[in-house]
């Protein structure tokens, strides 16, 4: 670290701060200083946007901001928990809490808001909490358990984050707003009304246009209740204040440097204080517009208008932001872009209202029939596309009228990039235009949404106009001439989905005549179609009339190695054991086979998030052998390694829970046993809950059931993993045997339109139509094929077959099952393990080099050993 | 280094037919012809304890090479899947992390940097010993 180089010291490493060391280095200014960091918090900047997602699972290292290393390689001094108390600008030096003094020659102030606790008394009392940090989170947390009612003060966009968080934890959930309507600075009166329907549906209790006037605390100094303007009052042991927050000014305030009447830094356009070697950026600032923002976008554009003067490049001054937001609030879209109030003189509203159904949307658009801006309350589809096209001045290309309408009345119309001029902003995170995105495309050759995410930064922050970037990418590149490739793969030109419908027509029976008759590249075949063909035919076995079992003739050669051997490969080149647990309802007797089972072959025993058990560390050759004694003891495959049925998880239901109102673990174990082996796109998941408390997650599922008084609730294309989402409700009040009708077609209209590991998830949400689609064609049979998708799984109920008990009972199918096949007694020498918790784990230093491996096996020349 | 038969297929049926390949000075016998699945391979244990991985692509052409998989370091190459680049080159893919292997010249298609290495393979029928 060269002393020559001038020092910036930077206040504060929270969002903004950390996307300003982005863009120091981006910008190549990281060079030219000595750049050291002096933060309060314990750990570095991590997205505090995403906070929430601490109490769906995320762990604070998930939620930090730069990736590994990020600060050593630009060489940054990073001090965590080293708070600044003082700036003496005449010595251009700043001290922190410990009494540290730091020369600098450039100062940037970064150091955010804080939350605002209106002055009532109790505020401080033990159970009130503000809602800022993971600190914070972590402490609510720990409160909140073994109580059960909390209230937040604030229905502001934070306020009602920290509601869904109470929500979450299990507690009764109230939110006290003081003005008339619930998010009053994003959404007018219409919005607010859909948006507290919504809200109030989920069990949150909405207290409007009341103030809080104390916080009752009881004896042992703890808050008890709350009291209101109105003269209510509530029970409740955790409040936590969300009504605002406040610039973070004090150090600039006692260093004399200017600040706003109503607080916050004054910058600038350049983000410059009065002093022009103090910057500051963020929600610190008060902007030279005279706003204080609170949200990170504007932020992120201060930190580069700074980095980029600091690299003496040519400086975007900083003007001013669009304070668009779209937010899941509990699950419930909202947006609001551009004038969304219809400020704008002569400004008309095309307004679109269903408070029952939560649905709300208003269009602001000019006399001239610009938009000018917008609220989507419960659906917010359209946001990624409507807020660029606000304030362009172009008029819209469709009646607005058209834009409100819900999908079913007149179905709403849809734009496409097209509709957007060059310097609409595509990617409101990042700032990046259309015409930004084209010339990514045009000019830096970039041939889908991944290079230009890489190139442009678009996509890369809350995400909301990924779908918006993919049509304008597809847009350009098809202008360009480049022939979009949905093929499969290099062998063949269709979809998964085309390759299904030939196969069934024709009645193809192998990759070889397939890939002979309709592929675009003759030959070996790849490992992308091998596996997906296999899948169709294995789904069309009965109508084809080939053997069902996957390592039957020409099928064993194109199985994925899971598949090849009936087990999930793990890193060692080891497998893993699922055997099938029905529902998850297991007896003791099974129970105890599992254990000597895992006992005598050593393997590692874990259970699973399916509600089942896994037994890792078992050698190709031990499979069967393993399989001999779990098939005795009337264990089926669970199918843990084919893209088929997983699980069916239920909870006690009826027969144990007191909520339960109808018996979810028959009919979870009815599910599992009638689709277990069924070759699909993808894995298949589902759940059944005896009751609207939902234990077993149903909602979670591809295909989720959940009891009601009457019946059953089927819910379709819900998905945990990579991208979760919840699954939509396909049809209500079902008996046993409709449920099970609709199931059987969904699952088949499934299978026989999606692209290849297309989850239910992605496909309903990219199929035309969607949801009402799939429900016509499911339950109203609009397309007339019900028949023949109920008959196609009529048949493959009756053709299955556990598929270890029939390889088992087959030498052919079982040779394969040796380590080596010149060898065919000795176990693979370079499959070891080490002792962990009193159970096995791979060891991998065998596998480092070849050495270590021969190392292993000491003199004894393996051959001879065998023999 | 591949041996392929002509004409393909009557290999299939001469269950005589043995696969071999070589490692250091001499030839390792592998298996009956009859035993490679088109498409597929099969690990094989060398006299010194290293381990190769053997396949036979849809045109009946033979090829070995290492069963350590570079990327992993586990023994597992020989459980992946053949295919085919456009301009003909035969390849396996990982079963783990699913990097390809020219199978003729062990180069990795993902990262010309990473080789595994290949063994010499052939067909040898009822004694008589063909290159
Ligand atoms: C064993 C288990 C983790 C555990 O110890 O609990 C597991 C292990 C694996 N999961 Fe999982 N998943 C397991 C439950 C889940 C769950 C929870 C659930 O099913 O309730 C999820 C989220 C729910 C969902 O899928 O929607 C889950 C989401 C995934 C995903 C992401 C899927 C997605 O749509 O984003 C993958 C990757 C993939 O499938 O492409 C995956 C893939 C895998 C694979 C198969 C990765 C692989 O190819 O090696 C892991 C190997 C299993 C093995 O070797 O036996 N696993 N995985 C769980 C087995 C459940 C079972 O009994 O079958
Ligand atoms: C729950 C929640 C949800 C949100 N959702 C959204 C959203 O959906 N969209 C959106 O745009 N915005 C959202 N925001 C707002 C967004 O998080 C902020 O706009 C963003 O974090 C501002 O970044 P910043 O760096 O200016 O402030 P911060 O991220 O708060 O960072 C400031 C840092 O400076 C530190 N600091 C302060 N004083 C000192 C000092 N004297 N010495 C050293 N360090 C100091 C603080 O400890 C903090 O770590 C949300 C905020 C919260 C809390
Ligand atoms: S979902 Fe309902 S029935 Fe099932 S365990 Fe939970 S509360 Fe009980
Ligand atoms: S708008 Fe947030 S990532 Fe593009």
């Amino acid at each position: 670290m060269t002393t020559t180089k001038p020092t910036l010291v930077l206040v504060g490493y929270g969002m903004v701060g950390h996307r300003f060391l982005e863009a120091l280095a981006e910008t190549g200014a990281a060079d030219r200083y000595r750049v050291v960091v002096l933060a309060e918090e314990p750990r570095p900047a991590y997205d505090r946007v995403a906070l929430t997602s601490y109490f769906a699972g995320r762990t604070a290292e998930d939620l930090l901001l730069a990736e590994e290393g990020f600060t050593d390689r630009h060489g940054y001094q990073v001090h965590l928990s080293s708070k600044v108390t003082a700036v003496d600008r005449t010595a251009k030096a700043v001290t922190t809490a410990a009494g540290h003094r730091l020369r600098y020659d450039t100062l940037v102030l970064a150091t955010g808001s804080y939350p605002f606790v209106p002055p009532v008394p109790g505020r401080d009392a033990e159970g009130c909490f503000v809602y800022r940090t993971i600190e914070d989170l972590q402490a609510i947390e720990a409160y909140a358990a073994g109580r059960t009612v909390g209230a937040v003060v604030g229905g502001g966009l934070l306020g009602l984050e920290a509601a869904g968080a109470l929500l979450g934890l299990g507690l009764e959930t109230h939110v006290v707003e003081f003005a008339p309507r619930l998010m009053p600075v994003q959404v007018d009166e219409g919005g607010g009304a859909a948006l507290r329907r919504t809200i109030e549906d989920l069990g949150v209790v909405v207290h409007t246009g009341v103030g809080t006037t104390a916080v009752e605390v009881c004896a042992g100094g703890r808050a008890a209740g709350m009291a209101f303007t109105d003269g209510s009052r509530l029970d409740t042991g955790l409040v936590v204040f969300s009504a605002g927050v406040r610039p973070r000014d004090a150090l600039a305030r006692e260093c004399g440097l200017a600040v706003g009447e109503r607080g916050g830094i004054a910058v600038d356009e350049l983000c410059r204080t009065s002093d022009p070697d103090v910057f500051a950026i963020g929600e610190c600032a008060l902007a030279a517009d005279g706003r204080v923002y609170g949200l990170v976008a504007p932020g992120y554009e201060m930190a580069r208008t700074v980095a980029q003067q600091l690299a003496r490049q040519a400086v975007r001054p900083f003007t001013g932001a669009d304070l668009s937001t779209k937010l899941k609030l509990l699950g419930v879209d909202v947006a609001s872009f551009g004038d969304a109030f219809g400020s704008t003189p002569g400004a008309l509203d095309v307004v679109y209202s269903d408070a029952r159904a939560g649905l709300y949307r208003k269009l602001v658009v000019s006399p001239e029939g610009a938009l000018l801006g917008g609220i989507l309350v419960g659906d917010a589809e359209a946001y990624a596309t409507l807020r660029p096209l606000a304030g362009t001045g172009t008029p819209l290309p469709v009646p607005a009228e058209s834009l409100v309408l819900p999908a079913g009345l007149g179905a709403p119309v849809r734009l496409g990039g097209a509709a957007l001029p060059d310097e609409a902003v595509v990617c409101n995170c990042h700032n990046v235009t259309k015409g930004a995105v084209r010339a990514a495309v045009n000019g830096h050759g970039c041939g889908g949404v991944p290079e230009v995410k890489a190139c442009t930064k678009a996509g890369t922050g809350c995400g909301s106009c990924l779908k918006l970037l993919g049509t304008v990418v597809d847009e350009e590149l098809a202008a360009a001439g480049v022939e979009l490739d949905r093929g499969l793969c290099p062998c063949f030109g269709q979809t998964r989905a085309e390759l299904y419908e030939i196969v069934r027509v024709k009645r193809i029976a192998t990759h070889r005549r397939l890939l002979a008759e309709h592929g675009r590249l003759g030959g070996e075949g790849c490992e992308v179609c091998k596996p997906t063909v296999a899948s169709v035919i294995a789904s069309l076995a009965p109508e084809l009339a080939v053997s069902g079992h996957i390592l039957d003739d020409e099928q064993g050669a194109l199985q994925d190695t899971n598949d090849h051997f009936l087990a999930n490969l793990q890193r060692n080149g080891s497998y893993s054991v699922v055997p099938r647990i029905p529902g998850g309802e297991i007896t003791p007797d099974k129970l105890i086979v599992i254990g000597e089972v895992a006992r005598d072959f050593g393997l590692y025993t874990k259970i699973t998030g399916g509600q089942r058990i896994d037994l890792f560390g078992a050698r190709v050759d031990q499979l069967p052998q393993i399989w001999h004694r779990l098939v005795a003891a009337g264990f089926e495959s669970g199918h843990a390694y084919g893209k088929s049925l997983r699980t069916v998880k239920s909870c006690v239901g009826s027969t144990w829970c007191r909520y339960g109102v109808q018996d979810s673990v028959a009919m979870a174990i009815r599910l599992e046993l009638r689709y277990r082996g069924l070759r699909s796109p993808h894995k298949l998941k589902s759940a059944v809950s005896g009751c609207a408390r939902e234990c077993a997650e149903a909602r979670g599922k591809d295909f989720g059931v959940i009891a009601t008084s009457n019946g059953w609730n089927l819910y379709v294309g819900g998905n945990g993993g990579a991208t979760p989402r919840h699954a939509d409700l396909l049809a209500q009040d079902l008996d046993d045997e409709h449920l099970i009708r609709l199931t059987d077609r969904f699952l088949m209209f499934y299978i026989r339109t999606a692209d290849r590991l297309e989850r239910t998830s992605a496909w309903l949400e990219r199929i035309d139509g969607g949801l009402d689609h799939v429900r016509a064609v499911v339950v109203e049979d609009s397309l007339g094929i019900a028949a023949d998708l109920e008959a196609l799984m009529a048949r493959h109920v009756t053709d299955y077959q556990d598929e270890w008990a029939a390889t088992l009972a087959d030498p052919e199918r079982t040779a394969r099952f040796v380590s080596f096949v010149n060898a065919p007694g000795v176990p693979d020498p370079s499959i070891r393990f080490t002792p962990e918790r009193d159970q096995l784990k791979p060891d991998l230093t065998v596998l480092t080099t070849e050495g270590e491996l021969l190392a292993t096996l000491g003199r004894t020349p393996v051959l001879e050993a065998s023999r | 280094m591949t041996t392929t038969l002509e004409p393909p297929g009557t290999a299939a049926t001469t269950d005589t037919a043995r696969v071999e390949l070589l490692a250091g000075a001499d030839w390792t016998a592998v298996c009956d012809w009859s035993r490679l699945t088109p498409g597929r391979g099969v690990a094989v244990l060398l006299p010194d304890g290293r381990q190769a991985a053997v396949f036979r692509d849809s045109r009946d052409a033979v090829y070995a090479i290492a069963n350590q998989d570079p990327f992993t370091g586990a023994y597992v190459l020989s459980r992946g899947l053949l295919g085919a680049t456009a301009d003909g080159r035969v390849y396996v893919a990982s079963p783990l992390l699913k990097q390809r292997f020219d199978l003729s010249t062990g180069e990795c298609l993902e990262d010309s940097g990473v080789r595994v290495a290949v063994h010499p393979a052939r067909v040898a029928r009822a004694g008589v010993r063909r290159r």
